[in-house]
């Protein structure tokens, strides 16, 4: 065949980044446009538009509008793929693009009707559609891009869903170049799936799981509905003016009637509308659209996915096209998704598996990814509404090349019972939603129960309470007597087998229901028998559950089409005989990854964990020069976060039998020189020893400080005495080391050691955290602000323990601003002011020297001067109204002497506190 | 006046320097740290929250209206039936908020409380070394979580018990279980629950040591709980949410139907724990170095 191009430029609809314009000549007088798009990376897609003849033969052309995805490597097998009824070549972009990333070149295209497509629909005509699609393999034969099998024979896989996946199986039952099938949930039979019977009579029990009856039974409505207004034109709804048909009858407006059907389909639909059910010539002709036609035909390998949800082409139709397959010795293979019609397509796992079995079948370079027979079972309703899906393998599709598949009796109870069928067939049983059975599967369940099967309408048949799980896969069968009583009316039951649980919860499988349409039945009441195969579900039946079969007169997704009434005895004859395949969980059950992470993750977090501690306790910095020095600070510096610094180059020595004053305004930096000394603040320079041992936080020589440092820091509902256990327990040492008795008698809190501390006041609070500081006497007591809130005899008190605990030869370190205090309290002082160290030494050599005095004058100038004049006086200083002087050579009584004899009136005169004049200089400039 | 006795001894000769008998690996032991915390009001008050829920369930259903019985599997329909199914029921109740409040208070508390009270300096001085303290703390407030979280559940099986009598457990997919077994799988259930929260745990932990206030750590701890479970319901996330530690908040009723999904369950531990991890170690660093200024 040759193709007819013609020139026209085509944008791409979607994805395009850099749209590269370039006319190439392909065939004579035709030139393509073609754009590259770059969402997929290495991908090229052409978009071409084909024009081919109407029918073989016929002078009338159609336009088929086609894209074509080229991978990075190439030559490739080619895929293609084939949309669904109602959609075009965009609807399987994504897929397209999945199969051009797997390496497969992909045709695809919008079928006649659809899309940018010109021409009738003609439901897979063999002259229309199924010709369309082998003009589509020449084409991709005289791609060099495309690897070939011999001349003008591509190795090609046919796919599709739906309407396409009947395509697949047509073009593959009448094209030999196809190397490979994969239909996804489509129909064998288009005539038995629209108009479904699911009565079947004889004895003959299917060997396979999902084997319908066939036959023509009861018209589909409620789906057929939708599938027919996929083809209507919008024209007419658009300006319904411009419609002038009288009668609305076919012959007079076909146009007006079928939309973009071809005249032979829409006669058939309006002769199964009108009448509810197929002529022998209508089943013949929906036979010739079907891929039931060719399917003995097809000798490729067949990937045969059908869903279980799926009230429009069942489980049954696969297994038709299954066994015709099998039976003319072809290569099947079955899969039941978990989805279908009523559920969606295959999602992205299920279709990159089917892309490795294209791969597998096209290039040989994988495994076979299926079995012969595999199946999705769905488990427990999650929390949020999604369904546990597992997938089993079993050893073969049953029926098919090995023995029937096995069934499980189940006896119902119940006798006869009398039916009646409504006039009009109203009200109706509700069993679900074309379509939407996926998304409201819960809906059902909110109606009365007597709206989805009504009184009187329907009988039901229980089993006992199963005693363990049963996995239905497949189609159920039970045999059924019916008689009727009067007129037989249409003949026609719904039969469906529900899931009752424990608590009378119903579930109905796959919201599935079987129409039959009875044999003739006599009008004397003589019971007929019919085998009634349920639609083919796969669900697990859990111990403890029921099944219930209800045989209906009614069901809204069908079309009644004799309303006029009837009555029926209905009585089940033996057992439901339920199919179950035997399988294995493809995947393992058993999560080895996450048990793995589970493991590992907190394997990593312990070994950084580790390393982190490690690094703390690394290096312990000792001098042992100064092992007996209980403090060292040496070129302190500390820079807070907002840049001031804190502690300057602060440098103190503190030795045993001392209490050591660090003296300094608000502000000076004490408490932040003491934090470091805790280890709870790094200091930015410089370091601190205790005993020797370099401060890092929670260096173990910290065990002989004891301190108490800004706020007490107790439990407020704890007593002091629970306080102080609780802390002298936390260092893990012995009980007998704490002394606490004496550390409580420090405290002096008498019975309000035995109350919760937020009852106490500030100064009990004060002694009981100096209490704490002091428990296992530590080598170096450490107390800041020691006197604030305590009372004078207190301080007095504090004073003395401060001064006893240094003479045993440990060291006591105080902070105060207070001067009084520290001169009173310390044998040692320094003075800080800004993080700087001003003056440091022994108080008495600070505080006062026995040779200088300052006098208080009336004329300090004037007296200054006398002094000077003085041999033996030195460092005669005047400042602020007072005169000092060291009197070293000539004693103070001779000093005031020449002072008073030169007229200058002395208030009086002191020892010089020069300790005093240092801190008041630093006050004065702090104020 | 006391006069202190003893003189002020040479150093040990011990290396590093320690007061004789002190040994960082001795101090602050679990069975201190847990009186500590048993000693507190808070973990009375959570114990008291814990006890409350499943008793103010069971007495609601005796006063209220008993709940009607739908034609749709209902929990709370469920739970008036049986022993085991109040029991799921609370547990459904708890898994909402509760759990996550309990566990933000009695983990998120824990360090930045002792900042508080400026009682964490005192503990840093002893000296307990820092990554130690970290992890009394976190182990301590673990095991008080894994205990009250799990007595909501053991209260409602003692309530209902009293209340409504034994009877087999009916799951909401129609799935039914003797006694004995139901109170078995629960247990497992309840076990999965208390591992999945260890990712706030470890939130809470990072938190807490990263803040002196204890509310805003405690504040912080119960706000992503509930963010996540909102995150979790915004469904244009799509499958980002699988990473969501809030994600697999129900998977513990996988438990409850007969072919339970491993994988999803074993998902939910996974994400959780490795959330834990994360966090812990970002605390363990956080806290190993931060400045402690309260």
């Amino acid at each position: 065949m040759v193709a007819q191009g013609r020139t026209r430029t085509v944008l791409a609809r979607r994805g395009v980044r850099s749209a590269a314009l370039a006319a190439v000549v392909l065939l004579a007088g035709a030139s393509v446009a073609f754009v590259t798009t770059e969402s997929t990376p290495g991908t090229r897609v052409e978009e071409h538009t084909h024009r081919v003849p109407e029918r073989p033969g016929s002078a009338e052309q159609v336009d088929i509008d086609t894209s074509l995805y080229l991978p990075l490597r190439t030559p490739a097998p080619a895929v293609l793929l084939a949309p669904g009824f109602g959609a075009d070549k965009d609807s399987v972009d994504e897929q397209a693009r999945e199969l051009a990333a797997d390496g497969f070149v992909v045709q695809t295209f919008s079928p006649r009707g659809f899309g940018g497509s010109s021409g009738r629909i003609g439901l897979n005509d063999p002259d229309r559609e199924v010709a369309d699609a082998r003009h589509l393999l020449d084409r991709l034969a005289a791609r060099p891009e495309v690897r070939l099998d011999g001349d003008g024979d591509p190795r090609v896989a046919a796919v599709g869903a739906s309407y396409g996946g009947a395509l697949s199986l047509m073009l593959a039952g009448t094209d030999r170049r196809v190397d490979a099938v994969v239909p996804v949930a489509t129909y064998h039979d288009l005539g038995e799936s629209l108009v479904p019977n699911a009565a079947r009579g004889g004895d003959a029990e299917a060997r396979t799981p999902a084997a319908g009856s066939g036959g023509t039974g009861v018209f589909k409505s409620g789906w057929s509905g939708l599938f027919f207004s996929a083809g209507l034109d919008h024209r007419l709804s658009a300006d319904p003016g411009s419609y002038s048909g009288t009668s609305g009858g076919l012959d007079e407006d076909v146009e007006a009637v079928c939309g973009r059907f071809t005249e032979e389909v829409c006669r058939i639909y309006v002769d199964v509308v009108t009448t509810g059910t197929t002529t022998a010539a209508t089943a013949a002709l929906l036979h010739r659209l079907s891929p039931a036609s060719v399917a003995g035909s097809i000798t490729a390998p067949t990937l045969l996915v059908q869903g279980e949800q799926d009230t429009l082409f069942g489980l049954d139709q696969a297994d038709a096209t299954a066994r015709r397959i099998a039976s003319a010795g072809g290569d099947v293979q079955v899969v039941w998704f978990a989805g279908g019609h009523d559920a969606g397509m295959p999602g992205p796992d299920l279709r990159a598996t089917i892309s490795r079995w294209l791969r597998f079948r096209l290039t040989g370079a994988e495994e076979n990814p299926f079995g012969a027979f595999e199946y999705d079972v769905q488990g427990a309703v999650r929390p949020e509404g999604a369904v546990s899906v597992r997938t089993v393998r079993a050893a073969d599709y049953p029926g098919l090349r090995t023995d029937r598949v096995s069934r499980r009796e189940v006896p119902l109870s119940g006798s006869e019972r009398v039916i009646a069928k409504p006039p009009g067939g109203l009200p109706a049983a509700i069993s679900g939603i074309p379509g939407l059975n996926a998304l409201v599967s819960g809906a059902t369940a909110l109606l009365p129960p007597e709206s989805l099967d009504p009184a009187g309408q329907s009988a039901a048949f229980d089993s006992a309470p199963l005693s363990d799980q049963l996995l239905v896969t497949g189609a159920t069968t039970v045999r059924l007597r019916v008689s009727s009583v009067g007129a037989p009316g249409d003949g026609v039951l719904f039969a469906k087998l529900y899931d009752v649980g424990p608590d009378g919860t119903k579930t109905l499988p796959g919201s599935a229901v079987a129409p039959v349409r009875l044999p003739p039945l006599p009008e004397d009441g003589t019971p007929v028998e019919v085998v009634v195969a349920l639609p083919g579900v796969v669900h697990p039946v859990e111990s403890g559950h029921r099944l219930r079969l209800v045989v209906g007169t009614t069901d809204q997704g069908f079309r009644a089409t004799v309303a006029d009434p009837a009555v029926y005895r209905v009585g089940v004859v033996g057992a439901l005989s339920v199919p179950s395949v035997p399988a294995v969980p493809t995947a393992s059950a058993w999560p080895i990854g996450q048990l793995l992470g589970i493991v590992l993750v907190p394997a990593v977090a312990a070994a950084l964990l580790a390393l982190l501690a490690a690094r703390q306790r690394r290096g312990r910095d000792v001098d042992p020069s100064l092992r007996d020095t209980p403090l060292v600070v040496d070129g302190l510096v500390r820079v807070l976060p907002d840049g001031t610094t804190a502690v300057d180059g602060l440098s103190l020595r503190v030795e045993r039998g001392q209490v050591f004053g660090l003296l300094g305004p608000n502000g000076a930096g004490k408490t932040t020189t003491l934090r470091m000394l805790m280890g709870l603040i790094t200091p930015d320079g410089g370091e601190i020893r205790v005993f020797g041992v370099r401060v890092t936080p929670g260096a173990p020589v910290l065990s002989r400080v004891g301190c108490f440092v800004e706020a007490a820091g107790f439990l407020p509902h704890l007593t002091g005495r629970t306080n102080l256990e609780l802390h002298w327990a936390a260092t893990g040492r012995p009980a007998a080391d704490a002394h606490l008795a004496e550390a409580l008698e420090i405290a002096a809190l008498g019975d309000a050691v035995d109350r919760p501390v937020r009852t106490y006041s500030q100064g009990m609070r004060q002694r009981l955290a100096i209490a704490r500081a002091m428990l296992g006497l530590p080598d170096l007591l450490v107390l800041d602000e020691p006197t604030n809130g305590l009372d004078p005899p207190q301080i007095r008190r504090l004073r003395e323990v401060l001064r006893r605990y240094a003479a045993t030869g440990r060291a006591v370190l105080v902070s105060s601003h207070l001067l009084a205090e520290v001169e009173a309290t310390c044998t040692h002082i320094a003075i800080v002011h800004r993080g700087v160290l001003v003056a440091d030494g022994p108080v008495v050599e600070l505080a006062a020297s026995g040779d200088e005095l300052t006098f208080a004058v009336d004329r300090p100038e004037e007296a200054g001067a006398v002094l000077r004049a003085l041999t033996g006086v030195s460092d005669v200083d005047v400042r602020d109204g007072l005169v000092h002087a060291d009197l070293a050579g000539i004693g103070a009584a001779t000093a005031l002497a020449e002072l008073v004899r030169a007229g200058i009136s002395v208030r009086h005169a002191v020892p010089r506190r020069r300790l005093e004049d240092a801190f008041l200089r630093l006050v004065g400039e702090v104020r | 006046m006391t006069v202190v006795r003893g003189s002020g001894g040479r150093p040990e000769e011990t290396g590093d320097g320690a007061a004789p008998g002190f040994r960082p690996s001795r101090s602050l032991r679990i069975s201190v740290e847990l009186r500590r915390q048993l000693l507190r009001g808070r973990t009375a008050l959570v114990a008291a929250c814990a006890v409350l829920l499943p008793v103010v369930l069971i007495v609601s259903f005796g006063v209220g209206d008993p709940p009607a019985k739908g034609p749709t599997p209902d929990y709370e329909a469920l739970a008036a039936e049986s022993t085991p199914n109040f029991v799921m029921y609370v547990m459904f109740v708890a898994g909402t908020y509760l759990n996550g409040v309990l566990v933000a208070l009695l983990v998120a508390d824990g360090v930045a409380s002792e900042a508080a009270y400026a009682n964490l300096k005192y503990l840093l001085a002893i000296p307990v070394p820092r990554l130690r303290l970290l992890w009394r703390k976190a182990a301590v407030s673990a095991l008080l979580s894994a205990v009250v979280v799990t007595l909501v559940p053991l209260v409602a099986v003692a309530a209902g018990a009293l209340s409504i009598g034994a009877g087999n457990m009916t799951t909401p997919t129609g799935y039914t279980l003797p006694f004995g077994e139901a109170l078995v799988v629960l247990a497992l259930a309840e076990l999965y629950v208390v591992v999945q929260l260890s990712w706030l745990a470890g939130l809470s932990l990072l938190l807490t040591a990263s803040t002196d206030v204890p509310l805003g750590a405690v504040g912080g701890a119960v706000l992503a709980s509930m963010f996540g479970q909102i995150l979790d319901q915004v469904t244009a996330l799509g499958s980002l949410r699988e990473f969501l530690p809030s994600h697999y908040t129900w998977t513990w009723m996988e438990l409850l139907s007969p072919e339970p999904d491993l994988r999803s369950l074993a998902d939910g531990v996974l994400v959780s724990i490795a959330y834990a991890c994360v966090f812990g170690t970002l605390a363990a660093f956080r806290f190993s170095r931060k400045d402690i200024t309260s």
